[in-house]
């Protein structure tokens, strides 16, 4: 699992970690039963504070997406109710996959993809916003 | 988490009449590492001086491990358990680094050999080099070893890793996220380089003249605090000024800038009331935070 923290974002840091530990385990980086790193691993290796590790552990722990064996360390939890959820993830990866490739061939590099998925989720996002709002 | 270690209640101080502190307070909890943030000259480091009993305060209560520290007798208690890293870094000149710590251990009964291997490894830091040999870095990383070999439950530090090269930097704040895991150690540090507080800090506090302006788990006032950007067809209107919720409000031609927390939403359906014609809302860096509340309007 490679985690990356943006400390400078003003996004929370805890759920940076929340979000990136919850993707690497809907994407399959990381399966039922394995185990995370320790708080200690995580905060030594990032260089930051253990206990807003322990915050993203104990959130986790909550939402029944890792568990807490005291002592042992902490593990990703029997597939939850969104293991359907990482199904459709792969599927949707699999669905976008020949689009970023038609991206690629036009010439965009990553930043020009990203921007451009980007905009058409933000767009979808309005759009829905904007229902919501009529309704 | 629930034991505060550090704690100020309306602590005051002048210089010949002159107030550097008007009243501030102050609560670190165990195990926390927080950052002491402000301006120069806004009270950092007479209250650093306060809390190790370098200055007596004017009015106000100090409060360390729990304990009121009133008389010289209850603050010298403190200080046996808590260690200072001043800006300035003195070391004497004539000895090895092997000797320096040789030197120190003495002075402390309760000294921890394991912690003293451990950063002389993780610092690489070699006994036989000669202290006027080390550089900035290294002073800092030797310095930090002699304070926490000595078994201390505080570290307070004034601007730690000033003049240091970002390896070096990283290398200080591996050493306190392993401090705070294995000995529940709480750090107090002021600093200027916010990045490096943003990254270490699950705390922190910022004072602007002598006062506490804002104060709290780091990444909770990032959930807090909102940047909500505003474009109007024609200036903005001054309703807008009045909304409830509002820390700091900037206009410029059509558009205006707030600063909010815990009303965003409310703030942003007033906006549109007022006639707002475009609404953003973005989480707010501490950067932002600092220049907001210490600049004024």
């Amino acid at each position: 699992m490679n985690l990356r923290i943006n400390f400078s974002s003003g996004v929370p840091i805890y759920l940076q970690l929340i979000e990136q530990i919850k993707h690497a385990v809907d994407t399959g980086a990381v399966r039922e039963g394995e185990q995370l790193p320790t708080i200690r691993k995580v905060a030594e290796e990032l260089a930051m504070n253990p206990n807003t590790v322990a915050r993203a552990y104990r959130e986790l722990e909550r939402d029944g997406v890792i568990e807490v064996r005291h002592g042992l360390g902490a593990y990703v939890a029997e597939p939850r109710a969104s293991s359907a959820k990482s199904i459709e993830i792969r599927k949707a990866g699999a669905v976008l996959r020949p689009a970023i490739e038609k991206g690629v061939a036009l010439g965009l590099s990553e930043s020009e993809l990203r921007r451009v998925f980007e905009d058409e989720l933000s767009r979808l996002v309005n759009d829905a916003i904007a229902a919501r709002r009529r309704t | 988490m629930s034991e505060t270690i550090i704690s100020t209640q309306g602590l005051l101080k002048s210089y010949s009449g002159k107030p550097a502190l008007r009243g501030l307070n102050l609560a670190v909890p165990r195990g926390s590492i927080c950052g002491f943030l402000g301006r120069n000259g806004a009270g950092k480091t007479t209250t650093l001086k306060l809390l190790l009993g370098m200055l007596r305060p004017d009015g106000g209560e100090i409060r360390l491990f729990g304990e009121t520290v009133k008389s010289e007798a209850s603050s010298i208690a403190a200080r046996q358990r808590l260690a200072f890293i001043s800006e300035d870094k003195e070391l004497y000149p004539y000895m090895t680094v092997g000797q320096t710590i040789r030197f120190t251990r003495a002075f402390f009964p309760t000294w921890r050999r394991d912690l003293e291997e451990k950063f002389l490894e993780l610092f690489r830091l070699p006994r036989e080099k000669a202290v006027p040999k080390l550089s900035r870095g290294m002073r800092t990383q030797l310095m930090l070893l002699l304070a926490m070999a000595r078994g201390s439950e505080l570290l307070m530090m004034d601007e730690p890793t000033s003049g240091l090269d970002p390896a070096m930097t990283e290398d200080i704040l591996q050493a306190l996220a392993d401090l705070a895991v294995s000995d529940e150690t709480t750090v107090f540090f002021s600093s200027h380089q916010l990045m490096e507080v943003e990254q270490i800090c699950d705390r922190v506090c910022l004072i602007d003249e002598g006062q506490s302006v804002i104060q709290g788990v780091l990444d909770d006032l990032k959930a807090q605090y909102r940047r909500i950007l505003l474009v109007f067809d024609a200036a903005p209107p001054l309703a807008l000024a009045g909304l409830p919720g509002i820390d700091h409000l900037r206009q410029r031609g059509r558009t205006a800038s707030i600063l909010a927390h815990n009303n965003v939403d409310a703030v942003v359906e007033s906006a549109r009331a007022l006639g707002a014609i475009s609404t953003e809302v973005r989480p707010v860096t501490l950067k932002e935070l600092f220049l907001d509340h210490v600049r004024g309007e």
